[in-house]
């Protein structure tokens, strides 16, 4: 496990609201028929949680999963026990269609803390983003700047905000950028 | 003179003095001033020239319509040209520079132009550079691209930051006059989340100055209630310094906030581009008045009217001692009377109407101003200022009546509602003969997503210009908007405005209105780009009738205000000349932004680092650390080489090749797009992707397939491996990746929906590490973990396994010709694996290489690339890939089109390799083959054209690949290709497999 390294080695920045990589994280992508049983099933035990409806993140003690599209579902684990969890949901699911792959390693994970949070997002997401459209229990899956980005609070205070590796670099300066001090808060 | 009175000014703080320099002049004005307001305070009367006569011009107006008072504004890094003054407030340091003049603003050279006048008529650029056609390159063009443009380019980058601001919300209000503020005020209360932005700094507008009384009280009182009203409620957010800039489809608004333009040296961005949704919109964005039309109203001292009383109002600044007013309605007495008040003297107010008997008109009587109705202004005296004015009679051509010396002229022409952004996404308007003006028409709105009105106007805006009925127009729209929104409008009781009643309106377009050609052609209309009465009347005359056209042959309305005083007088003129009703003729189309916006504001944070993302793989850093030279390959950056000290790029790729093929090469082609592809009919699906057969695939093999379009012409093409009986992974080009998983996603979601397939994109969770050369077994076997022996993993197939203690998959592929495995590792372990390569490869002699390398190496092998073999009209028959094109499928995308008679033919040009005569002369990329004769137009007969070229260090002389007529027939034969110089050279036509076409070295 030595040899793992997330994009930026835990970088963070202490602005307007603290930026900091959260390392890496168990993302399995599952995609599937949202509506069956057995997929229900299978994400239960891979999670402990029920599938979300649209715009929906659950989260437990044993992982997250959060809405991505019709037939597609976004499971947060740890990291170490990713390889597992798709072996686990691929045996659930053994001769229903669907698809289960291990995206840990695609991936750019941050942490968004602090009460201005929202306005960081809304310099550059067209999502809505403000109460009561955006709380806990909300995933979006939209763009930040100039990239894909999904993003869900953690707290009233906290946001994970997830990219793909390769412009894990860009979303940091991004963020960094929009949280400069002397710019929030926009609105009420 | 222009001066400060010795009281008044609503806006600004005598207390607080603050230094600013205009035309290296050090100047004086009080916080609070505009830059206009300081340097009119400063009798300051000459701030611009005319663009095409170079006329002097003063300011005409008080906001954001100003078309003459446009400047540099700053020095180095924070210049910018064609700022208003009259949207500039003043800070301590501004230093502010005029433009389009030259030495000097008071003795311009250009004015020369002015005493040319009847030879710049309308048209005068079509009609004049027409011949001789060769003088437009040489001499017409270069003189008139140094005269076209106003202001200068900034020279340094720019030092401020800028971002964008999205947000949604139920009713935007855009105008925080007293209107905006009672629709926001409405929809507030009924419970909509509400943005009300303003573009100036203090709320009110015209309501504040005009002495309108709301409730009982004071307008300004009401309006400093209203908004500490509005500040405590938490669904109303209030932006002042925000122009809203455009509506577009389904109600999203872009505003424009300007932070820092009046504090430059504090924190934050200085301009901040809001993009906003809202439900409905409510625009109460009042009115602004028109200029009349009478010889030598662009003088420095003629003035709008309102603007005049705005200086007097707002900042306690004069505009003259003795000021005329001339107007064709009431509301330019409350002007007289302003003046009156403020100790001034009005020799006169000339009313082009008959009669004026209005409360207004009887109260400026009562003051003891002589008011001559039925009369105009002949002409204004003076030059760079004015020194009086000649009168006549309205109806008659001009015979001046009466000289009568004055220092300024305040005119009014009647006011436009600002429709602009009702009309920005197609709101209709209506033409109110009895106010003589355009107004929002209700029952044609711009329809939102529901097909629905999105948008309410509200006030004067809407037509209504007194602040009774503006008010209670603009509550309604507030509480429709609430409404609409999904909100019940409360009940509360909604403020009452009065004012003064104004009697009608004369529609006045021409002053005197039998004025002759002599007096049209001192008679402006658009003060910016020159545009007289005469001009648009010549237009009529040679037959221009729609006003579309007049605008762009006369440039009417065509300068950076686009026509906010303008365009109305000058379409009356039009219908005029035409002796048609104005609304015959039409008005023009209104298009945001309503004012200029900063390019840097539409850019945000998008520039320096963040201009573009760059995609990095996992291998970047140790690239970048050790001499990587980047290419850009779609958005990913790729090392071109990886260069060793001081060695030049030529030299780093040929060492990096010469020992992939004797020792072993490192290369990071983590880029490669990877997709899965899984599900019962995954090999149906990819047999209708792929021009050959993937479902016959064995799990844990290799095959390398070609896509197509519909049309038949190549796309993409990588390796498809097998990983079990339901699953496949298809490797793409590294720029391919996103549109081709787009484009499996769009038949499944589309056409073949019928399919049991899921697809998701992997590219980012491998790295992938290509370990080629004759050396690359040993490496492996040295990092252990997997069987990597010709017999556990023959050419063409996969393993899952893992190296170094890494988990890996690994496959034997080459694209090199040497013995090759591409090894995936999980991107967040790529890094390590690429290390644990060097330092076990080190006693084999390992080096990393770059694309150039890559490039080279799989040319000598004759492989094709996307992108250097193709074009997008390449088929792969051209490229004698036959063998990839399965003969058994009934179908594949693009195996219709290949049947077509155009892609049948045996004419077209097919892929042969090109050894020069000469070894050391490389082919230029692209050139062309030529056969000696020409075509009837005289353009050399072309037979071919080179498609890669390169020097080989394996062969030790250059290589190429080509497409060429009857190409492979021709094996052996000599062709000539033409070069940018002029000189030919000659290759061979030979087979494009260079080195070892038997396939030994990457068989064992």
């Amino acid at each position: 496990m030595s040899d793992v390294q997330s994009v930026l080695g835990g970088a963070s920045f202490e602005g307007a609201v603290k930026v900091a990589e959260a390392g890496v994280h168990g993302m399995i992508s599952l995609r599937g028929d949202l509506a069956s049983d057995a997929l229900a099933g299978a994400v239960k035990s891979a999670v402990g949680q029920p599938v979300p409806g649209p715009l929906a993140v659950n989260s437990g003690a044993k992982g997250s999963v959060a809405w991505m599209s019709p037939d597609e579902l976004l499971l947060v684990v740890d990291y170490a026990q990713a390889d597992a969890t798709v072996a686990k949901l691929t045996g659930a699911l053994a001769g229903e269609h669907h698809l289960a792959v291990n995206v840990s390693d695609a991936r750019a994970v941050f942490t968004l803390s602090g009460a201005g949070l929202r306005d960081v997002l809304a310099k550059g997401t067209p999502a809505d983003v403000s109460l009561p459209a955006f709380r806990p229990g909300v995933v979006r899956r939209s763009q930040l700047g100039q990239v894909a980005a999904a993003f869900w609070m953690t707290s009233d205070t906290e946001a994970t905000v997830v990219c793909f590796r390769s412009v894990g670099e860009y979303m940091f300066n991004w963020l960094c950028k929009a949280s400069e001090t002397g710019t929030l808060p926009i609105v009420k | 003179m222009s001066t400060r009175l010795q009281s008044g000014g609503q806006l600004i703080d005598r207390s607080q003095q603050i230094e600013f320099s205009w035309n290296g002049k050090r100047l004086r004005g009080f916080s609070g001033d505009t830059l206009a307001s300081a340097l009119l305070a400063s009798n300051q009367m000459l701030l611009g020239r005319g663009f095409k006569y170079h006329r002097p011009r003063g300011l005409i107006a008080s906001g954001a319509e100003e078309p003459n008072a446009l400047m540099g504004l700053g020095k180095g890094a924070r210049f910018e040209p064609n700022q208003r003054a009259t949207t500039t407030e003043l800070f301590s340091g501004l230093t502010a520079r005029p433009q389009n003049a030259w030495p000097s603003l008071e003795y311009d050279i250009g004015a020369v132009n002015k005493l040319m006048t009847r030879f710049f008529p309308a048209g005068f650029y079509y009609k004049t550079f027409m011949y001789p056609r060769a003088a437009w390159k040489h001499v017409f063009e270069p003189i008139i691209r140094k005269a076209a443009g106003l202001g200068a380019a900034p020279t340094e980058p720019d030092a401020d930051s800028y971002e964008h601001y999205h947000t949604h919300t139920d009713v935007m209000v855009v105008g925080g006059g007293i209107s905006g503020l009672a629709a926001a005020l409405e929809a507030g209360r009924a419970g909509a989340r509400v943005l009300l932005v303003e573009q100036t700094a203090s709320f009110g507008g015209r309501a504040v100055v005009d002495g309108v009384k709301i409730d009982g009280e004071d307008a300004a009182e009401w309006v400093q209630n209203t908004l500490k009203t509005l500040d405590k409620m938490d669904n109303v957010t209030v932006v002042n310094r925000c122009m809203g800039a455009g509506v577009y489809d389904h109600g999203y608004v872009l505003a424009y906030q300007r932070l820092t333009d009046h504090t430059p040296d504090s924190d934050g961005p200085r301009h901040r581009l809001w993009r906003i949704r809202a439900k409905r919109i409510v625009t109460a964005t009042g009115a602004l008045e028109r200029p009349l039309s009478f010889a030598g109203n662009d003088v420095p001292g003629v003035m709008l009217a309102g603007a005049v009383r705005d200086y007097a109002t707002l900042w306690g600044v004069s505009l003259g001692d003795r000021v005329v007013v001339a107007t064709n309605n009431d509301d330019a007495y409350r002007t007289a009377i302003t003046l009156h008040q403020a100790g001034l003297v009005v020799p006169v107010i000339v009313d082009a109407r008959p009669e004026a008997d209005g409360a207004l008109p009887q109260q400026a009587r009562a003051l003891g101003i002589r008011v001559d109705t039925g009369k105009a202004i002949a002409m204004v005296r003076g030059g760079k200022r004015v020194t009086g004015v000649a009168l006549c009679s309205q109806a008659g051509e001009g015979a001046v009546l009466e000289e009568l010396p004055c220092d300024a002229v305040a005119m009014s022409g009647g006011w436009s509602p600002v429709v602009h952004l009702w009309s920005h996404c197609g709101g209709k308007l209506n033409w109110d003969t009895e106010q003589a003006m355009f107004r929002p028409d209700p029952t044609r709105p711009p329809t939102g997503a529901d097909g629905s009105g999105m948008l309410h106007v509200a006030g004067t805006a809407n037509g209504y210009l007194d602040a009774a009925s503006a008010l209670d127009d603009a509550v309604k729209a507030g509480k429709a908007a609430a409404k609409e929104a999904g909100f019940k409008p409360a009940t509360a009781k909604a403020p009452k405005a009065s004012s003064e009643a104004e009697a009608a309106i004369l529609p006045v377009w021409s002053m005197p209105q039998g004025a002759g050609v002599k007096l049209q052609m001192k008679t402006f209309l658009d003060y910016q780009n020159d545009v007289k009465v005469s001009d648009v009347r010549l237009a009529a005359r040679e037959g221009y009738e729609s006003v579309e056209h007049t605008k762009r042959y006369t440039t009417l309305g065509m300068a950076t205000d686009q026509g906010k005083l303008s365009n109305i007088n000058g379409l009356a003129i039009l219908a005029d000349s035409l002796n048609a009703e104005i609304p015959r003729v039409g008005t023009t189309t209104f298009r945001p932004p309503y004012q200029p916006i900063s390019m840097a504001a539409i850019a945000g944070s998008a520039r320096a680092e963040l201009f573009k993302p760059v995609r990095k793989t996992p291998i970047h850093g140790w690239l970048d650390d050790n001499g990587a030279v980047w290419e850009p390959v779609g958005d990913w950056r790729r090392p071109y080489t990886i260069k060793q000290g001081d060695e030049s790029i030529k030299d780093a790729v040929k060492r990096e090749i010469l020992n992939t093929r004797s020792n072993v090469g490192l290369l990071d082609a983590s880029t490669l797009g990877k997709i899965v592809v899984r599900g019962p009919d995954a090999g149906k699906f990819l047999d209708l992707l792929y021009t050959n057969m993937m479902s016959t695939l064995k799990p844990g093999r290799c095959r390398y397939g070609l896509m197509c379009t519909e049309n038949g012409f190549l796309s993409d093409d990588g390796v498809v491996v097998r990983l079990d009986e339901e699953t496949f992974l298809c490797h793409t080009t590294s720029g391919g990746s996103d549109r081709i998983h787009a484009w499996m996603e769009e038949w499944l979601q589309t056409e073949w929906w019928d399919l049991k397939v899921y697809t998701t994109n992997l590219t980012e969770q491998y790295a992938q590490i290509a370990v080629v050369g004759p050396k690359a077994r040993q490496l492996l076997e040295k990092l252990g973990g997997m069987d990597v022996s010709k017999e556990a993993l023959p050419f063409m197939a996969c393993a899952d396994g893992e190296l170094a203690g890494i988990p890996a998959r690994t496959y034997r592929i080459s694209f090199s010709g040497e013995l090759s495995y591409e090894v995936a590792v999980p991107a967040s372990q790529g890094r390590a694996f690429w290390d644990k390569c060097l330092e076990a490869g080190a006693e084999f002699g390992i080096m990393p290489y770059g694309t150039e390398a890559l490039h080279v190496m799989r040319a000598e092998k004759g492989f094709i690339m996307i992108g250097d073999e193709t074009d997008g009209t390449v088929i792969p028959q051209d490229l004698n890939l036959q063998w990839a094109i399965s003969k058994k499928k009934d179908d594949f995308l693009g195996k219709r089109a290949q049947e077509r008679s155009h892609m049948a033919d045996p004419d077209r040009w097919k892929l042969v390799g090109l050894l020069t005569e000469n070894p050391a002369d490389v082919l230029p990329d692209g050139a062309y083959a030529v056969d000696g004769t020409t075509t009837p137009t005289g353009i050399k007969t072309t037979i071919g054209r080179v498609t890669s070229s390169y020097y080989s260090p394996t062969l030790d002389r250059s290589i190429a690949m080509g497409l060429v007529l009857h190409g492979p027939d021709r094996t052996g034969e000599v062709i000539d290709f033409a070069t940018l110089g002029g000189a030919v050279m000659k290759a061979k036509i030979a087979d494009p497999v260079f080195f070892d076409p038997e396939g030994e070295k990457q068989n064992v």
